[in-house]
């Protein structure tokens, strides 16, 4: 029989129709929603008379608008309550598997309430308006962000047109070295392909290093997988996959559940399967990352140093790096332990998990905030990572560092609601994005670990933590 | 959506790699519920000196006059040249909304991200990918030329210059005919509804554990 890799066992099982050019109607099984990208889809399906195809599909959450303190007071900017209750109310009029609205004890970041609610199952596709929707296939799922247009579009048909991507495996070997987590794994590929490399690519992460990742980092290099470009990131079912799923509140149970894991233990390439693209990574190499610049790909080892545009050849990729080191107020060469942090920020979609914050408290537990650092923010993905926090005492080592302890959301990885820089600010950020403006106009982001986050905030500069712990 | 055919416009050069969404449209636009309005917003952070918020009266803000869309050569284009990995990062479809309200209808560069890619075609814009040294050319010639124009004919799959050179580009065909008639994707996916509604009770029959 033919080998198959995740990836196409996932496409083949999804198509519903194939047009002439390799355009495919493909399956959808899960619509996760969230307040900023689905107004004018709930709006456009009612305007052409539609209803949901199929509701129970839908799981929603608002998370990009919603404050982290003062819940008492609830959402102060109009514009932003305005887009959170037309959530509320399209949901009312439709209805939805699981709906975590502000305020419920299980709302949080949509790409960390899916999983930890079983709502995401290995095997299925799963959709979002949202970007960081690669980091469902953590669980074998095929899950990526589409547009708005889409978001209706499923709604309406359960289905997404679609044609089948080339498929890469990155494949890591060997043991990490201490203190290095899945995001140096995430940022060190980026720094390898690029944040185009995966274009048109389905990414699996494959190999020894990956197998013995936790689900959480699992996700965190999934969740990443757009930032090289790829719209899917996937990692095969292993039985890590399925231990972190039994008993999840959506997941299934019973006979049902043997069922389910006997499939989805299929889910995975097959040996000697072959990828468009293979990119392979020693685990050992893998140093302490820092991103000095406004794209992920403008990464270094924190040992390094920020680069020397006068020795880059390529003119677009010299005023590329010109361009950055102005925005970031850097001078070429300048060692990255040298660059000073203002504000701290722990938490996103990419690195807001419970191990994310228990990763960040080790390097916390006995230190506090450095004097020069402004704030450091700890924001959990989710209120039920916020009570586990809690149970384990986390927040307690944050407080007593002089770190605020938020309410779960989005925060200042996008800086929708009030969390932001202030113009010419370097925040180290366990986010996923350091493009201009992205953590607040004229804000400076530095893209770690939250180990990094941690060691930065208790010195005041990058640091590598290893020299701390 | 609107047809689009053929195209004669003027071009405008945003001579950066890795334009992302963040920078085509900030965040604090996301915020509306609106599908419409977006073009007054379009780079707000490199088009004008001050911050932008929604709601603001976007004709009295100061412009920074050496971004390339304030230039008065670039005045009314609607053909956008740009270079690799143009739409990059967050799925937001307010940057293709933004980039279509303020006028454009055709992006030429040498790569876009996926899903930004994706979401031009839900609205009516063009995004043609051509090879590198074809973008070099074309940002070389319209630095040279005054109100630097180009015809694109999608029907052809052509790229017409002012020398009279005929760049061709590829498009999926069924992309083409969506946005050649205007289709609306939604209507064209129901005609196979039947056959959604086969392969779901299959699915639900094969994998009960997908639909709690």
């Amino acid at each position: 029989m033919e080998t198959q890799t995740l990836y196409e066992k996932l496409w083949s099982s999804h198509v519903v129709h194939q047009e002439a050019d390799g355009t495919a109607l493909i399956y959808i099984d899960r619509h996760l929603v969230h307040e900023v990208t689905s107004p004018q889809a709930f709006e456009g399906l009612k305007l052409a008379g539609r209803k949901p195809w199929r509701v129970s599909s839908i799981v929603a959450t608002a998370d990009h608008n919603t404050p982290t303190d003062h819940w008492e007071q609830g959402i102060l900017d109009p514009v932003s309550r305005q887009q959170v209750e037309t959530l509320d109310t399209n949901i009312r009029e439709v209805g939805a598997l699981a709906y975590f609205p502000f305020k419920d004890a299980r709302q949080g970041i949509i790409h960390v309430i899916g999983p930890e609610n079983g709502v995401t199952l290995p095997g299925m596709t799963v959709v979002c308006g949202d970007s960081h929707t690669s980091t469902h296939g953590a669980f074998a799922c095929l899950a990526h962000g589409i547009g708005t247009s889409e978001v209706e579009h499923v709604l309406a048909t359960q289905c997404l047109l679609q044609k089948k991507s080339k498929t890469m495996l990155v494949r890591v070997d060997g043991a990490l070295g201490r203190c290095i987590s899945a995001k140096d794994i995430a940022l060190a590929v980026i720094g390898r392909i690029g944040t185009a490399g995966g274009t048109g690519y389905a990414i699996e992460f494959g190999g020894s290093t990956i197998r013995a990742l936790s689900m959480e980092g699992r996700m965190t290099l999934c969740n990443m997988a757009i930032e090289a470009g790829a719209r899917a990131g996937l990692v095969s079912v292993d039985d890590r996959t399925i231990d972190y799923l039994r008993d999840k509140p959506f997941a299934p149970k019973g006979d049902v559940w043997n069922r389910a894991v006997q499939y989805w233990q299929t889910l995975k390439s097959d040996d000697g399967a072959r990828f468009d693209k293979v990119v392979e990574l020693n685990a050992v190499d893998i140093q302490p990352q820092v991103t000095w610049g406004t794209s992920p790909e403008m990464v270094e080892m924190v040992s390094g140093r920020v680069p020397d545009p006068a020795a880059v050849s390529d003119p677009v990729k010299r005023e590329g790096i010109e361009r950055a080191l102005k925005y970031m107020g850097l001078a070429p060469n300048t060692p990255i332990s040298e660059i000073p942090v203002d504000q701290v920020f722990i938490g996103s979609c990419t690195n807001s998990r419970i191990e994310d914050l228990r990763e960040a408290a080790v390097v916390v537990k006995g230190r506090t905030k450095a004097p020069s650092i402004k704030r450091v923010l700890v924001v959990p993905g989710s209120g039920l990572v916020k009570r586990q926090a809690e149970a384990e005492g986390l927040h307690e080592i944050f407080l007593a560092a002089g770190f605020e302890w938020r309410e779960p959301g989005c925060s200042m990885c996008l800086a929708m609601n009030a969390d932001r820089l202030e113009p010419g600010e370097h925040c180290a950020s366990t986010s996923n994005r350091n493009f201009e403006g992205r953590q607040g106009a004229g804000g400076r982001t530095h893209l770690v670990s939250p180990a990094m986050a941690a060691a930065a905030a208790v010195t005041g500069h990058f640091v590598d933590v290893r020299e701390l712990i | 959506m609107n047809p689009f055919s053929v195209l004669d416009g003027r071009v405008a050069p945003l001579d950066r790699a890795n334009v992302d969404t963040d920078a085509i449209i900030p965040k604090q636009f996301l915020k509306s519920i609106k599908r419409s309005g977006f073009g007054p917003n379009l780079f707000d952070e490199w088009r004008y000196l001050d911050h932008g918020e929604p709601g603001q009266d976007c004709a009295n803000r100061p412009k920074n006059p050496d971004f390339v869309l304030n230039q008065p050569r670039y005045q009314g284009a609607q053909i956008l040249l740009t270079r690799d990995n143009f739409g990059c990062g967050s799925s937001r479809e307010h940057a293709p909304w933004a980039l279509e309200d303020f006028g454009f209808r055709v992006l030429i560069g040498s790569s876009f991200a996926d899903i930004f890619f994706n979401n031009c075609f839900k609205n009516g814009l063009l995004p043609i990918v051509l090879a590198q040294q074809e973008v070099d050319e074309l940002f070389r010639q319209c630095g040279a030329t005054e109100a630097y124009r180009l015809t694109v004919d999608l029907a052809a799959q052509t790229i017409t210059r002012p020398d009279g050179k005929v760049i061709p580009f590829e498009v999926d065909s069924f992309r083409k005919e969506c946005l050649l008639n205007g289709w609306d994707d939604i209507g064209l996916t129901l005609r196979h509804a039947e056959k959604i509604r086969a392969f779901e009770q299959k699915r639900q029959a094969d994998h009960p554990y997908y639909f709690a």
